[in-house]
């Protein structure tokens, strides 16, 4: 017989799941742009001037670095997440916990460098 | 190694054991089997193991052959000797040992069914046979999936199997698939929820360790993914509730 | 404990994606910290990417690409097992993931030294 719980994990699971592979996708554009970008960038040497003169005011920029910094967010506690069900003898309350702690603090720590090259540009 | 015995280690015990070595003639042709059966007929009648049609048809004496899961009966010892000629054979990994080589493989089906890897139709004896296209695109699909022999090798060889205890395995999921695409069986979003969740499909990181080992050349990886994308297309319309 | 059963080249790109997610996972936030400083001093970012310059530091930063590279090619062979149908020559994707990383690797390298 199927316990209620269950049934909640198969909807939430399945959610988990896929919320990882269509932020994959998202990432997988990202980072091909990211990796162009890179490439770009580093000829001739990364100066704080440069990354600024890019981004700053930039609405395009801006738009991309945050739907990167989302699909972060969802991407990699989720794969986290299985790590830690699998490999450490944590509650699966305590891993999702956990998880969902990494998730806020890469949230803040990505969104506030993602404003502030954006609202830079004046300053620099 | 000399060329008319074989040295070979077999595990003896539990869960808690150790190698016993052995001296077997050796013999063209010969089947890791083969090996172990003359262990118990000619030296010692103690070691337990299982085996029934010695031909690749039942599935019952799949074991680990140095460090590899193998139907017994169907692997050459030819082909398994590594370098130094090393033989060693140990019970199935991911399920209990009862004693020496024998497992219990109760987790393995029960997991079957937990997968709902029953056949459902709604048709009585009264009803006329079903007919069902041999090049249907559903058939196809369900035939690629169907020859399993319930050996229990993928589910040795399936690391998540040995890190997730509730996840029902590669034997289990590919039946489910199997079913979801037999035309007949009406307990299709039942089925998807039994196959959704911490345990399901979604638990399955593609290693194709079964797909790698599968004796009859199966791929339930592939058919995992089928059910990953049922099931993910079920969630979206809220039916896995 | 003999482990033969894990000795295929799809298990090993799962060790690779598995290890390449976690190392990525750790080193974003350094890698956030690191920009936000240089958002609040630029003169300071600038001293912090004179450092860049040393050959140890390049090296890093090419290791760096390759497994943010090693990730990107192996997640997109998991969305096509995924989600496309099945594709016989499993292990030739594996090694043409391997292949496309090292040239990704490569080509940051080039352009940075």
């Amino acid at each position: 017989m199927k316990r209620p719980e269950d049934t909640f994990d198969a909807q939430r699971e399945t959610h988990l799941w896929l919320a990882q592979r269509l932020s994959a996708m998202v990432l997988a554009l990202c980072i091909i742009v990211h990796l162009v970008t890179i490439v770009g960038a580093v000829q001739g040497g990364l100066s704080a001037a440069e990354i600024i003169d890019r981004v700053a005011g930039s609405g395009v920029w801006f738009a991309f670095y945050a739907v990167f910094v989302a699909a972060i967010v969802v991407h990699a506690p989720i794969g986290l997440r299985a790590i830690l069900s699998e490999m450490t003898k944590l509650s699966r309350a305590r891993v999702d916990l956990l998880c969902f702690i990494a998730a806020i603090f890469i949230a803040v720590l990505g969104f506030r460098v993602v404003w502030g090259f954006y609202t830079m540009g004046g300053a620099a | 190694m000399s060329r008319e015995t074989l040295t070979v280690a077999v595990w003896r015990g539990a869960e808690k054991g150790r190698y016993q070595k052995y001296e077997v003639p050796r013999q063209e042709s010969q089947t890791v089997l083969d090996v172990i059966t003359y262990i118990q007929r000619h030296i010692d009648p103690s070691l337990s193991y299982r085996f029934a049609c010695r031909v690749g048809v039942c599935g019952s004496c799949a074991m680990t052959v140095n460090g590899s899961p193998r139907w017994t009966c169907r692997t050459h010892v030819d082909k398994v000797l590594d370098d130094t000629g090393q033989l060693d054979v140990a019970p199935l990994r991911n399920l209990e040992v009862i004693k020496d080589l024998s497992v219990d493989m109760t987790d393995f089906f029960d997991k079957w069914a937990k997968a709902k890897g029953q056949f459902h139709g709604s048709e009585t004896r009264h009803d006329d046979f079903s007919a069902v296209s041999p090049d249907s695109p559903q058939r196809k699909v369900a035939s690629a999936g169907i020859e399993c022999i319930g050996c229990g090798v993928c589910y040795s060889a399936c690391d998540v199997v040995a890190w997730n205890k509730d996840y029902l395995g590669p034997a289990a999921l590919n039946r489910a698939w199997t079913l979801m695409n037999d035309e007949r069986d009406v307990a299709g979003i039942d089925r998807l929820k039994a196959v959704a969740g911490a345990g399901g499909c979604q638990a399955c990181h593609s290693q194709q360790g079964c797909v790698e080992r599968c004796v009859k050349h199966l791929n339930p990886t592939g058919a995992i993914a089928g059910l990953k994308r049922a099931t993910a297309i079920a969630a979206l319309k809220g039916q896995l509730k | 404990m003999r482990t033969a059963h894990r000795d295929h080249p799809n298990y090993w790109a799962f060790v690779v994606h598995r290890v390449s997610g976690v190392l990525l996972a750790l080193f974003l936030p350094v890698h956030f910290q690191v920009l936000y400083m240089g958002l609040n001093d630029a003169a300071q970012f600038d001293k912090f990417l004179t450092w860049t310059h040393l050959p140890i530091v390049k090296a890093a930063e090419t290791v760096l690409i390759l497994i943010l590279a090693a990730h990107l090619t192996g997640g997109l062979r998991l969305l096509a097992i995924e989600f496309l149908p099945w594709r016989n020559g499993q292990k030739t994707i594996v090694s043409i993931t391997a292949g496309l990383s090292l040239v990704i690797a490569l080509v940051y390298l080039l352009n940075a030294a």
